[in-house]
């Protein structure tokens, strides 16, 4: 029988397997950053270990960093001594960094593709859950704990049980208007927040294939939120062409072998999957979440549904809390739901074709009296390419904020919080309770409700502009 | 790591769903650069409402929290471990955990025992009815049991052999690793060349 893509990568990567054990797995490239990897140093101190392979490895700040006067020392003591802890353990183990006010800092998911360094057919780990971003390159990509970070640093591999596989085969073509990240609320929706549970993910289907990098990204991203162990896209011209040229990208023969082995990576016609999704992407729509949780989602036309609406009292229950946090009355249409603050960014859609598709939004047009929009590139590099475009001015003469690079609002570490109450509508991934700041409620949105609903003030599509 | 067979303590019934790990510990507590000292971040949104389970002197000792289904979702952070560890709790009963959560308990030594969603509402009742009651998780048998008499719950839990293998020897999973260091070594050495590096000679 034939195998699957992701099961080619996995039997790729064993180094040792033995029955009754977890596959011991290799790791082809390990991605840290400031939040959760000083106590794995620490660790590896206190047992006189070294990084095995720094040469496999490739730090960077995000969670913690300032996204203003982020050129100078950073402001909050305990940040600092956390991002300046990084930045003496790189030094001290000999691993490359790219630190606040490198060119190539950012947002850890970002950094990674932009280089070149995430490829198809990899191995990728980072103490952060959205390392599942990379599968749309055609690697196994995963978040790790910081132990497992240490165990990485100290060897290279992870012990690892095999995961079922799982094919979500996304039919037709998406409406205009229409993106990647409503897709994915949408299958989450349809999924629920457990649907994912145990397996790796194969996104399929012609919706994919016709998706950008970008796009193909912004899916991969969220797999975790449906609580896939990770999501992968079989590599094709689109990942050829994205890779190719960029700084860390094979060159030479070495680029003829790595595509020759890359176009190798498709799923057999005879292999089997242990479960399979099929949706048709040409009846999606703007999709939006009135909960909090990523599951909790309708189309942007419909309104906040009532626990009434749940067959399973858990359901019922889980609904009316997340209404009472929210501060939603159910049967309100989507659309009457007054917004304070819009977040553009994240490794979610903080890439540059996310910002262009933000600024052809805005273009033009004026963000609402009662709201804020707070633009965020994902990584310095971004940002760069965006001035340069002009991006950064629509931005700013619609009145919106123009940050530096990192996480920011995503997760409300850093200054760039929510207050109590206070709503936004997000390009990011969570909406957690708390997830941007205590008491915050959030919105997840795609990329043009974000900026239709920024001039607004109500959530919205472009084509409520009109 | 400590060695883990049986632990007996005060059980702590969480009526909740989808705890993620956001809310185990939300961002901001994240900071510090050390393992231990996050118990001030847990569940710190519900800390101030004077209900939270937690505020109860009664249930104020627990060690055994018994929470509803998909609990320690979310991101990765292995603070959430560590702060209900540093907590003091020992064990964290759930029908389903969030996979990286659910690693990270097993490489931290915090045992998360997988059952029947059943036994949950069971464990709730009885820790409801008899507040302060004990619960038992007996890695060795894999089973939990609390209350006497007629609610008395006795049941058994998952967890992957390898796991319960390591708590109970209270192993070093890095020293096993090691000790397949000629493994890693033959698999580097056949490695395709045109993989990419972070750092050019
Ligand atoms: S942008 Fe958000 S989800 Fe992405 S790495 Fe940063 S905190 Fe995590």
């Amino acid at each position: 029988m034939g195998r699957t893509l992701s099961e080619k990568v996995w039997d790729d990567h064993v180094v040792r397997a033995n029955a009754g054990e977890p596959d011991l797995l290799f790791v082809d490239l390990h991605l840290i950053h400031e939040v959760t990897s000083p106590q794995a140093f620490d660790g590896l101190r206190l047992a006189g270990r070294q990084v095995r392979r720094p040469d496999l490895t490739l730090a960077t700040e995000d969670h913690n960093v300032p996204t203003l006067d982020w050129d100078k020392p950073i402001a909050d003591p305990v940040s600092r001594t956390q991002v300046e802890t990084l930045r003496k353990n790189a030094e001290e183990f000999g691993v490359r960094l790219h630190p606040l006010g490198d060119l190539d800092q950012g947002i850890v998911h970002v950094v990674g593709p932009q280089l070149g360094l995430t490829q198809p057919g990899m191995t990728i780990v980072c103490g952060d859950s959205h390392t599942s971003t990379h599968g749309a390159f055609g690697a196994i990509a995963f978040g790790i704990g910081t132990s497992e970070v240490e165990h990485v640093l100290a060897t290279q591999t992870l012990p690892q049980a095999k995961p079922k596989t799982m094919a979500v085969t996304v039919n037709g073509s998406l409406p205009d208007g229409v993106t990647a990240k409503d897709l994915v609320l949408n299958l989450i929706a349809h999924t629920g927040t457990g649907g994912g549970q145990g397996y790796i993910v194969e996104y399929r289907g012609a919706a994919i294939e016709e998706l950008s990098m970008e796009g193909r990204m912004t899916i991969c991203n969220m797999s975790i939120e449906w609580g896939a162990k990770a999501g992968l896209i079989a590599p094709d011209q689109t990942t050829f062409d994205y890779i190719e040229g960029r700084p860390e990208a094979p060159k030479g023969a070495d680029w003829d072998a790595a595509v020759a082995y890359w176009s190798s990576l498709r799923t057999d016609d005879d292999a089997e999957f242990d479960r399979e999704i099929v949706l048709d992407a040409s009846e999606m729509t703007p999709f939006v979440t009135w909960g909090t949780n990523p599951g909790q989602g309708v189309p942007l036309g419909a309104s906040v549904p009532s626990p009434q609406d749940f067959e399973e009292e858990s359901d019922k229950v889980a609904c009316e809390k997340a209404l009472a946090y929210m501060g939603l009355e159910a049967g309100t249409p989507m659309r009457e739901v007054a917004v304070d603050t819009v977040f553009v960014g994240s490794c979610t859609n903080g890439r540059i074709e996310d910002l262009r598709l933000a600024a052809e939004v805005i273009r033009g047009r004026q963000v609402a009296e009662s709201t804020r929009l707070l633009v965020v590139p994902g990584s310095v590099r971004v940002r760069l390419q965006a001035e340069e475009e002009g991006l950064d001015v629509i931005f700013k003469e619609a009145g919106a904020e123009w940050r530096g690079a990192g996480c920011s609002m995503c997760l409300g570490m850093n200054p760039d919080t929510l207050s109590p109450g206070e709503r936004s509508a997000s390009t990011s991934n969570r909406n957690f309770e708390g997830r941007q700041g205590k008491g915050g409620r959030t919105h997840l949105v795609s990329i043009p409700v974000a900026a239709a609903t920024a001039v607004r003030g109500t959530l919205s599509s472009p084509a409520d502009l009109d | 790591m400590d060695k883990f067979t049986t632990h007996t303590g005060v059980g702590v019934p969480l009526r909740r769903s989808n705890v993620d790990t956001d809310q185990i510990i939300p961002a901001v507590y994240l900071k510090r650069v050390t393992r231990t000292g996050f118990e001030d971040g847990l569940f710190a949104a519900w800390r101030d409402d004077p209900d939270f389970i937690l505020n109860n002197p009664v249930y104020a000792p627990g060690s055994v929290l018994v929470a509803g289904p998909d609990f320690g979702t979310g991101s990765s952070r292995e603070h959430a471990v560590w702060a209900l560890q540093n907590y003091g709790f020992k064990a964290v009963i759930s029908p389903r955990f969030g996979d990286i959560f659910r690693g990270n308990c097993g490489k931290a030594g915090l045992v998360a025992a997988q059952v029947d969603e059943k036994v949950v509402q069971r464990l709730w009742t009885v820790l409801e009815d008899q507040p302060g009651a004990s619960v038992t998780v007996d890695l060795e048998s894999r089973s939990v049991r609390a209350g006497e008499g007629e609610n008395a719950v006795e049941d058994s839990f998952d967890i992957d052999d390898y796991t319960r293998w390591r708590l109970l020897e209270g192993l070093d999973d890095i020293g096993v690793t090691l000790g397949h260091e000629s493994d890693i070594a033959a698999y580097e050495g056949r490695r395709p060349s045109f993989k990419p590096v972070t750092q050019h000679a």
